[in-house]
C-alpha cells in the first residue's frame, strides 16, 4: 500500500503537478492582458493631453476653453469657430470638427439603422431558410470590406455618382460621407438586431398568432418591442463605430474643418483630423496635446457607448433566459 | 430556434394585401445591401482585375508611384500580418482559455451567492477565492469587448505614445549612444504590436466560442484518468477546438491585414522600394497606398488603373482570409453536434 503511494508521487508525477501548476499561472496572466491594454490606451492617450491642463506654455495655446468656448469675430459660425493649429496665431475651436463628426454619424445612422434593422427583422421572421443562409454571408462579406477600400470606393465612385444625380457643389460632402460610413455601420446594426430577435422566445409569436395578429402584425408589433433593447443595442454599437471610424471620412470627407450645419458642405470629423495632422506635427507642442485631446475624447465616447450597448445586450439576455422558457 | 413554419392565416382583402406589402418592404431592405455590396464589388473587380499583372504584382512602384506595380507593399503588408499574427494569436488563445477553463462556469452571481452562503462552513476561503476569480472574469470580458470598441486611429495614437515614444526611446536611451534612434521609430515591429491588439478582441472572442462547443464530458473523462488540467487542455480540448481557433485566429488576421489607421504613425512608409529586412524597418502597405494613391496624387485620373488594381489586391486578400476561415468553420461545425 505505502509502496504504491510512493509511486504516485514519484519524481515524474512531481514534474507533471508543477508544469501543470505553472501553466495556470501562465494563464492567469494571459487573463489580465486585455485589463491591462485597455487601461493603457487610456493612460497614454490622456498622458500626452495632460500638458493642456498643466503646461504654461502649451496652456496658451490650447485649453478647454480656446477649445469648446472662444470664439472669433464674425457675422457667421463658420467665421467665429475655427480649427487653423498651424496658422501664425493657431485658432483651436474644436466646433468644427465637433459638427462634421455629428453630421457623419447622423447621416451613417440614418442610413444604416432602418436598413440594417429591417433586413434583420425580414430574415429573422420572413426569410425562407435558403434565403437567409445567403444573407449571413453577404452581410459578412459586407463587413469584411476593409475602411479604406470603402474610403476609395466612396471617394473614386459614390462621390461622382451622387453629385452627377444631385448636383451637389462640392462633390464630397456629408451626405457622400456619411452615407459610405452607413454601407459600414449596416453589419453592425443588422448582426446585433438579428441575434435579438432570434432570441425571443417562440411562445409570445404563438400567443400572438392564437389571438389572430397576421405574420407582419406579429412580427412588427410583439416580435420587435421584445427585441427592443437588443435593437437600441444595436444603435448605440453603431453610433460607438461611426464616431471612431476613420479611413471612410479621412478619404470621403472632404477633409475641410469649417464649421456649417449643411449636409452638402466638407467636413473634417475628429478621428481625419487626428489621421491627417498626427503626421506633421511636433512632438510636445500645443497642437500635439490638441490631438491626443481629440483622441482622448474618442475613447471615452465609445468606452461609454460601447459599456452601454453590452450592458443592455447582457441584461436581455438574461431576462430572455430568465423568463418565458 | 430563430423561425417557426408561420400559420396559414386565413386573411381576406385589404388585410392580406396590407401584409404582404409590408413584408415586401422589409424584403426590399435585404435587396438593398446586396445591391450595395454587388455594385461595391463588382466596380472594383471589373477595374481591378485587368491591372493585375505579373509586372504589377512583381515590380516596385516608379515614377513618382505614377507607374510600375505594387511588389513591396505587398510584401510589407505581408510581413506585418505574419508578425501580427505571431503577437495576437497565442496571447488572444492563451486569455480565450483563461477565461473558459480556468474561471468558474457559474458566474459572478451565483459564485458570490454561494460564498454568502457558507457561512461558517470550511473551505469558505476557497469559495471566496472562486468568487474573485468569476469578478475577475467578467471584468476581462468587459474589458475585451470595450477593447473591440475602441476606435482604430486611437489604437494608433496608443501605438505612437506607448510603444514607440515610451518603450521604444527608452530602449534606445538604455542601449544606443549619444542619442541614436533605432526603435524610438516607426517600424514593423511596432506597427505589427499595434496591430496584434487590435486583432486580440476577435480572436478571444473566436477562441472562447470554440471552448465552448467541446462537450464538458472530455473534460471530465480525462480528469477521471488522471490527467492534469494542462495535460487536459493540451492535449484534449485544444485539439479538439482547433478548427474553431483557426477560424477566429483567421477572421482576425484578415481584419487586422485591411487596417490602415493603426499603422499611419506607427511605422507605414509612403514610399519605400527596397524590401524591409529587419523589424526595426519601416514599410510599405497595400491599405496605406491605396490612401495615398486616391487622396495624393498629383493626377488622380492617371493613376487611377493603378489605384483600382491595388485595392483589388488588398480586397482579394482580406476576401480569400475570410473565405478560409468561413470554409474551416463550415466543414467542421458540425463535429460535435452529431
Amino acid at each position: 500500500m505505502k509502496r504504491r503511494h510512493e509511486a504516485a508521487f514519484g519524481r515524474r508525477e512531481r514534474l507533471r503537478l508543477m508544469k501543470n501548476g505553472l501553466m495556470t499561472g501562465a494563464f492567469s496572466i494571459a487573463g489580465w492582458v486585455a485589463i491591462v491594454f485597455i487601461f493603457l490606451i487610456f493612460l497614454f492617450t490622456f498622458k500626452e493631453t495632460i500638458p493642456i491642463f498643466t503646461d504654461a506654455e502649451v496652456k496658451q495655446e490650447a485649453n478647454l476653453r480656446k477649445f469648446f468656448v472662444e470664439a472669433q469675430d464674425g457675422p457667421t459660425i463658420t467665421d467665429r469657430y475655427i480649427w487653423q493649429p498651424t496658422a501664425e496665431t493657431p485658432k483651436v475651436s474644436f466646433w468644427p470638427i465637433i459638427l462634421g463628426t455629428l453630421k457623419a454619424t447622423i447621416v451613417g445612422l440614418l442610413f444604416a439603422c432602418p436598413i440594417g434593422v429591417a433586413a434583420a427583422l425580414f430574415s429573422s421572421e420572413f426569410a425562407p431558410l435558403k434565403l437567409r443562409e445567403v444573407i449571413k454571408p453577404v452581410i459578412e462579406l459586407l463587413a469584411g470590406i476593409p475602411s479604406v477600400v470603402m474610403g476609395f470606393f466612396a471617394l473614386i465612385v459614390l462621390a461622382t455618382w451622387l453629385q452627377n444625380t444631385f448636383g451637389f457643389t462640392y462633390r464630397l460632402n456629408a451626405v457622400n460621407a456619411g452615407l459610405a460610413l452607413g454601407f459600414a455601420l449596416v453589419p453592425i446594426v443588422y448582426t446585433i438586431s438579428e441575434d435579438g430577435l432570434s432570441a425571443v422566445p417562440r411562445s409570445y409569436r404563438e400567443a400572438s398568432y392564437a389571438l389572430g395578429a397576421s405574420r407582419f402584425q406579429t412580427a412588427w408589433k410583439v416580435v420587435l418591442p421584445a427585441a427592443a433593447p437588443a435593437v437600441f443595442a444595436s444603435f448605440v454599437l453603431a453610433f460607438g463605430r461611426a464616431i471612431g471610424e476613420t479611413m471612410i471620412l479621412l478619404m470621403a470627407g472632404g477633409n475641410a474643418a469649417i464649421t456649417s450645419l449643411s449636409l452638402l458642405d466638407p467636413l473634417r470629423t475628429l478621428s481625419a483630423t487626428i489621421a491627417a495632422e498626427m503626421g506633421e506635427v511636433v512632438v510636445g507642442s500645443a497642437h500635439y496635446s490638441a490631438l491626443f485631446f481629440m483622441g482622448t475624447l474618442l475613447f471615452v465616447i465609445t468606452f461609454v457607448s460601447n459599456t452601454l450597448g453590452q450592458w443592455v445586450i447582457g441584461s436581455m439576455q438574461r431576462r430572455m433566459q430568465g423568463g418565458a422558457r | 430556434m430563430t423561425s417557426m413554419p408561420a400559420p396559414r392565416l386565413i386573411m381576406r382583402g385589404e388585410r392580406r394585401a396590407l401584409d404582404k406589402f409590408a413584408i415586401t418592404l422589409l424584403g426590399l431592405s435585404v435587396a438593398i445591401i446586396l445591391l450595395i455590396l454587388t455594385v461595391i464589388i463588382g466596380n472594383i473587380v471589373i477595374h481591378g482585375v485587368r491591372q493585375v499583372t505579373w509586372e504589377f504584382i512583381s515590380q516596385p512602384p516608379r515614377n513618382g508611384l505614377m507607374d510600375g506595380g505594387i511588389f513591396p507593399a505587398i510584401v510589407g503588408t505581408a510581413a506585418l500580418v505574419i508578425l501580427m499574427s505571431v503577437a495576437a494569436v497565442p496571447l488572444g488563445v492563451a486569455t480565450a482559455v483563461y477565461l473558459h477553463e480556468y474561471t468558474p462556469a457559474e458566474g459572478l452571481k451565483l459564485a458570490w451567492r454561494r460564498f454568502q452562503a457558507s457561512k461558517g462552513m470550511a473551505g469558505r476561503k476557497r469559495l471566496f477565492f472562486r468568487a474573485m476569480s468569476a469578478l475577475l472574469a467578467t471584468i476581462t470580458r468587459s474589458a475585451v469587448a470595450n477593447l473591440a470598441g475602441v476606435p482604430s486611429i486611437v489604437f494608433g495614437l496608443f501605438g505612437l505614445g506607448f510603444f514607440i515614444n515610451f518603450i521604444g526611446r527608452g530602449v534606445d536611451r538604455a542601449t544606443q549612444a549619444d542619442g541614436e534612434v533605432l526603435w524610438g521609430q516607426g517600424s514593423l515591429l511596432w506597427a505589427a504590436c499595434t496591430l496584434a491588439l487590435l486583432t486580440l478582441p476577435t480572436v478571444i472572442v473566436a477562441t472562447e466560442e470554440a471552448l465552448r462547443t467541446v462537450p464538458h464530458d472530455l473534460r471530465e473523462a480525462s480528469l477521471a484518468l488522471g490527467a492534469t488540467q494542462w495535460e487536459t487542455i493540451r492535449r484534449v480540448v485544444l485539439p479538439s477546438s482547433l478548427s474553431g481557433i483557426l477560424t477566429g485566429a483567421i477572421l482576425g488576421i484578415s481584419r487586422g491585414a485591411g487596417e490602415v489607421a493603426p499603422i499611419l504613425f506607427t511605422g507605414a512608409a509612403y514610399y519605400l522600394p527596397l524590401l524591409p529586412t529587419d523589424v526595426t524597418d519601416q514599410f510599405m502597405h497595400l491599405g496605406y497606398h491605396v490612401l495615398i494613391l486616391s487622396t495624393q496624387s498629383p493626377d488622380v485620373e492617371a493613376t487611377k488603373p493603378l489605384l483600382y488594381g491595388t485595392v483589388f489586391v488588398l480586397l482579394a486578400l482580406t476576401f480569400l482570409l475570410n473565405l478560409a476561415g468561413v470554409v474551416i468553420r463550415s466543414r467542421t461545425r458540425s463535429r460535435w453536434n452529431r
